[in-house]
């Protein structure tokens, strides 16, 4: 019979890691995707916490996960203010068109 | 029992922060007030801890949370260095219109934050205090929201700032589950045999903490947040969340990771060579002299860093040592940039230095000083600060990483001697305002005299140093 042991979810967590990584690299569009592939990186870092903390039989690894989750709601709140605010200033919020600053 | 004593200080500062943000939201236009109360909380938050600075080494909350020498001596630093940031920058914060009730509590908060960073000793409890001073952080860079640079500052540093999180958390789930714990103490003692999840923990962690010292190749966010953001979060910037990050670097390459020298060692000397050269080069092209800090920075850094390379706690040391007297040069540098000001308007360029001399005689002989000691020229501060790192690094026979360490100081001293050039050799400009708040004269002051005179008294901040013995 097939088990789903842990290796099977630490590499669903390296696979979300990857395409979080990857979508803050490869897109040029818009910044509120790259708000979406930071969650998805911390959400990968929680499918991990979370394996690890049932196949060695301790509970910190759950709390942790809690912890990053409430962190991560606060970041998003941040992120996405600064992003209007920014909106409000440029008008745009293309991420080719963040060149301001540059030299 | 709890020692509720041994954290003093942070309780302090949260009751403190709260009770401000409660008296600005009530009282109308109570902005001078709170800068004023935060200014005065922050000298009874250094008393607090100059009250603990008799204990060599305490755990509390089973054992998450160490006080000891490195963490006393590093939160002085740091409360010491946020006064003089909040004395020197309230003219700037009014002048610019951003003098705001939130401002000292954003501040406050991201104190308490580094607070909790520098004495943490678990995985939990340190991601907890990056995670508030790094948001506290994002909203300060982009505390001048109807500035566009300002804005974009804040958008770049929260991006970069996010994805270095996330790959640290990374790291951290892999010690987690190769490990078995989250306490450093625990790591460092299962942490003992090879295994492959281990090495790969180790560089996502060392990745995600030189995103926050800024050292090359994760520097990019840097030069961006240093030019768009207000001076006064900048001076901000350069100063207090480097000094959090050093001693993290320190903690966690000497708690956790101390049975791993072998993985983690190349990193790290490739981390600072590549950080003391690349921000020598870098800074040369520079117009603005905030993005020239920025570099200047990441350059310095590079040098703390090899200190920390050799394994020894005379390497330790003298990170140390180079780290307090890098942000009192910085402190003085800045404080140079907030007098740079006609009609109310401040000036960041190199050439708004041009033919300082002439109508500012005092001010340009203090950025001498300042420029030569950050050159590292013998007797000043500066020269020391590097002659220590040099002397630990070559004690171990690291002739390469000293040898590109010089040649960096070299690169680096013709855009300092450049800057001197233009300040006494060009033609003069208009003159600039000189009734400066006496917060900003006094910490120029103190500043420049002791980068002078320094090398009177070296044994003073040696003596201090020398206690904290980690290995």
């Amino acid at each position: 019979m097939f088990e789903i042991g842990l290796g099977h979810y630490l590499t669903l967590g390296a696979i979300i890691f990857t395409i979080g990584i990857a979508g803050i690299f490869l897109n040029r569009k818009n910044i509120i995707v790259i708000l979406m592939s930071i969650e998805l990186i911390l959400l990968a870092v929680n499918i991990n916490l979370v394996s690890f903390s049932i196949f060695i039989n301790d509970l910190a690894g759950q709390i942790f996960t809690l912890f990053i989750l409430t962190v991560a709601a606060a970041e998003a709140a941040i992120g996405l203010a600064i992003i209007v605010v920014y909106y409000r200033n440029s008008g745009t919020i293309r991420v080719e068109e963040i060149d301001k600053l540059k030299g | 029992m709890i020692d509720l004593n041994l954290i003093s200080p942070e309780i302090f500062i949260s009751l403190s922060l709260m009770f401000l943000l409660i008296v600005g939201v009530y009282k109308k236009n109570s902005s001078n007030f709170i800068y004023n109360l935060t200014i005065l909380s922050l000298f009874v938050l250094l008393a607090l801890i100059l009250n603990l600075s008799h204990i060599e080494e305490a755990f509390i909350f089973d054992q998450s949370y160490k006080i000891d020498d490195l963490s006393t001596f590093m939160k002085i630093l740091t409360v010491i260095s946020a006064i003089f940031v909040m004395l020197t920058s309230s003219k700037y914060l009014k002048l610019t219109k951003i003098f705001k009730i939130e401002y000292p509590v954003l501040v406050l908060s991201s104190i308490l934050g580094m607070m909790v960073m520098i004495s943490s000793n678990d995985l939990i409890v340190f991601y907890m205090g990056l995670e508030l001073q790094s948001l506290s952080l994002y909203v300060l860079a982009s505390f001048n929201r109807d500035n566009l640079l300002s804005t974009e500052s804040g958008l770049k540093y929260f991006i970069l700032s996010a994805l270095s999180s996330g790959i640290l958390l990374y790291g951290f789930s892999l010690i987690y589950g190769f490990s078995g714990s989250t306490n450093f103490n625990e790591i460092s003692i299962n942490i003992s045999d090879f295994q492959y999840g281990l090495t790969f923990g180790i560089v996502f962690i060392l990745v995600g903490l030189a995103f926050k010292i800024s050292a090359v190749p994760f520097h990019m966010w840097a030069p961006d947040v240093y030019q768009g953001s207000p001076t006064s979060v900048t001076i901000f910037f350069a100063i207090l969340p480097k000094i959090a990050a050093l001693t993290v670097f320190i903690r966690f390459l000497y708690v956790p990771f101390v049975n791993m020298i072998d993985q983690w060692q190349m990193i790290v000397i490739f981390l600072s060579i590549a950080s003391m050269a690349f921000g020598a080069v870098a800074a040369i092209g520079q117009k603005n002299l905030k993005r020239l800090v920025a570099y200047s920075s990441i350059s310095h850094m590079g040098y703390a860093l090899a200190g920390l390379t050799t394994v020894t706690n005379e390497g330790i040391q003298s990170s140390i040592i180079y780290m307090s007297i890098y942000l009192v040069m910085n402190l003085a540098l800045f404080s140079c940039i907030f007098m740079m000001r006609r009609n109310e308007n401040y000036f960041e360029n190199i050439d708004d230095l041009s033919g300082l001399s002439k109508n500012h005689p005092i001010l340009s002989f203090a950025m001498l000083i300042i420029l030569f000691s950050l050159a590292g020229i013998p007797p000043l501060a500066g020269f020391f600060a590097k002659f220590y790192i040099f002397k630990a690094v070559i004690e171990q026979s690291m002739y390469f990483l000293a040898i590109v360490g010089l040649l960096s100081t070299v690169i680096a001293a013709f855009y300092y001697l450049r800057i001197i050039k233009i300040i006494y050799f060009d033609p003069e400009k208009e003159k600039y305002d000189t009734d400066h708040h006496i917060g900003l004269k006094i910490s120029l002051l103190l500043s420049t005299v002791f980068i002078l005179i320094y090398f009177i008294y070296p044994n003073s901040l040696i003596d201090l140093v020398s206690k904290i013995n980690i290995i």
